[in-house]
């Protein structure tokens, strides 16, 4: 073996690797693509948890359309209203005011008001307990209780007390991660100023609903009848609470007999 | 000439496909092949590496390697030309195609990786030869790739149906996988001895 056989070999890789290299610096400069520093900027300056509540495929995709001025600002719930003032910084436009949003169940079926319907001895969890017979409780539109929502949720905000989750509105940043893990889609998303909240969903008619479920709205009608703002309407027998015409008057709060309209963040 | 051309375009294709008759590149074939519109575009940009690299590396063997008796270089420089030409592909690609850029995401610079681009580049080193030249090997590339393609698109399609079968329990998923790909892969022995018969 030839001392100069080393050297050749070793010029002859290097070499290739030289004009390589060479090639894709210049061929890198040419043809640098300008990325927009905004989108960069923008990027950093969101919460970074992908959580896709804006509707974009995560913050990367949020920052794009941002600084393309395709989106409108504050609609990232986790961020909140200091996230969309630096991004208004950084776009130079008005941040104007963000509602926070925060999650709600729209279910009061703890232990002591509804009931099972099987001795349910399989995983603990609402997706596999909602596959057999549409889960454990007697109500089969209320919360199953075995916290898919706690486990999903990113800011420890959501708990299962007495067999019904809750969520505590001053942790929750309004991801809508608990509401696409619902199997029973009884969580949605709710303004933080809203005053008066219809903790139900149970659709069926009031005699059916009263049988499986103490605190089931029945649909009777009292809610709608006593609201002077015309907030509350009573729609396939479940009262709903129009949030922006809501004055906070408590009054059908006081009038619904089954106690499934309460006062939010009380 | 060119029924010889024919002949090596269909082997390749066929009878020496190279992912089905010798087993390379099945990374991608087992890890792309869930839909047919990603498999298409992953075989669309190995199929044009590969013929990209044979164009270069076959020159770079043939009158740089071979006169200064360095032939067992082959790998290494192989390696590095490949890994170049990926690279380059890329920033012409994000430059000039932005939309087949996003496409095909990450699955660009996997192609670095994939060893049938290798295989190809070093298999058609072997057969070279006085009736095996430039344009033999571009053509072996080309039909290697479009034979990757066929693999890939048919085996997406095979991969589709099983998502709707009832499997057992503990066959599901790449277990069942591989069980196809071996039965695709036994149904493509058929052609063996076909492009030979057929242009004979």
């Amino acid at each position: 073996m030839d001392f100069t056989m080393i050297l050749i070999a070793v010029a002859i890789v290097a070499g290739i690797g030289l004009i390589i290299g060479l090639i894709l610096a210049i061929a890198s400069a040419i043809m640098a693509v300008p990325v927009d520093e905004k989108v960069e900027a923008v990027t950093s300056a969101l919460p970074g948890a992908n959580c896709g509540a804006c509707g974009y495929s995560g913050c990367s995709g949020y920052a794009k359309a941002l600084a393309d001025g395709e989106a409108k600002l504050g609609a990232c719930a986790p961020g909140g209203e200091e996230c969309a003032k630096v991004i208004a910084e950084i776009l130079g436009v008005e941040a104007g005011a963000v509602d926070r949003k925060v999650a709600l169940v729209h279910c009061m079926g703890s232990c002591d008001n509804t009931d099972t319907k099987m001795e349910y001895q399989g995983i603990k969890s609402c997706a596999a307990a909602v596959s057999l017979h549409g889960g454990v409780g007697s109500c089969a539109y209320g919360c199953i209780g075995f916290g898919d929502c706690v486990a999903v949720c990113p800011y420890g905000a959501v708990s299962v007390c007495n067999g019904v989750a809750r969520i505590n509105a001053d942790l929750c940043k309004g991801c809508s991660m608990c509401v696409n893990a619902c199997p029973k889609h009884i969580i949605s998303v709710v303004s933080y100023k809203a005053q008066t909240v219809v903790r139900c969903s149970n659709f069926d008619k009031g005699a059916l609903a009263r049988k499986v479920c103490k605190s089931a709205c029945i649909g009777c009608k009292k809610c709608e009848k006593v609201c002077e703002a015309g907030a509350v309407t009573v729609v396939n027998f479940k009262a709903v609470v129009d949030a922006e015409k809501c004055s906070g008057c408590n009054l059908c709060v006081e009038a619904c007999p089954q106690g499934c309209i309460t006062q939010f963040r009380v | 000439m060119i029924k010889a051309l024919v002949a090596v375009f269909l082997a390749a294709i066929l009878t020496e496909n190279y992912v089905l008759s010798k087993f390379l590149g099945i990374c991608p074939f087992l890890g792309v092949s869930k839909k047919v519109n990603t498999a298409l575009g992953m075989s669309a940009a190995v199929t044009f590496v590969m013929v990209l690299a044979t164009a270069v590396t076959y020159p770079i063997y043939m009158y740089l390697l071979v006169p200064s008796q360095m032939e067992y270089l082959e790998t290494i420089v192989f390696i590095l030309v490949i890994a170049g030409l990926v690279q380059l592909v890329e920033i012409v690609l994000k430059k000039y195609i932005p939309a087949l850029y996003n496409s095909l995401g990450i699955y660009l610079p996997l192609i670095t990786t994939n060893c049938a681009v290798l295989g190809v580049t070093m298999l058609v080193i072997e057969k070279s030869g006085p009736e095996f030249g430039y344009i033999h090997a571009l053509v072996n590339a080309l039909g290697a790739g479009i034979g990757f393609l066929v693999a890939m698109v048919m085996f997406a399609g095979v991969r589709q149906r099983l998502e709707a079968c009832d499997i057992p329990k503990s066959l599901r998923g790449l277990p069942i996988t591989l069980v196809a790909a071996s039965l695709v892969s036994l149904s493509f022995l058929g052609f063996s001895g076909l492009v030979d018969n057929m242009l004979a």
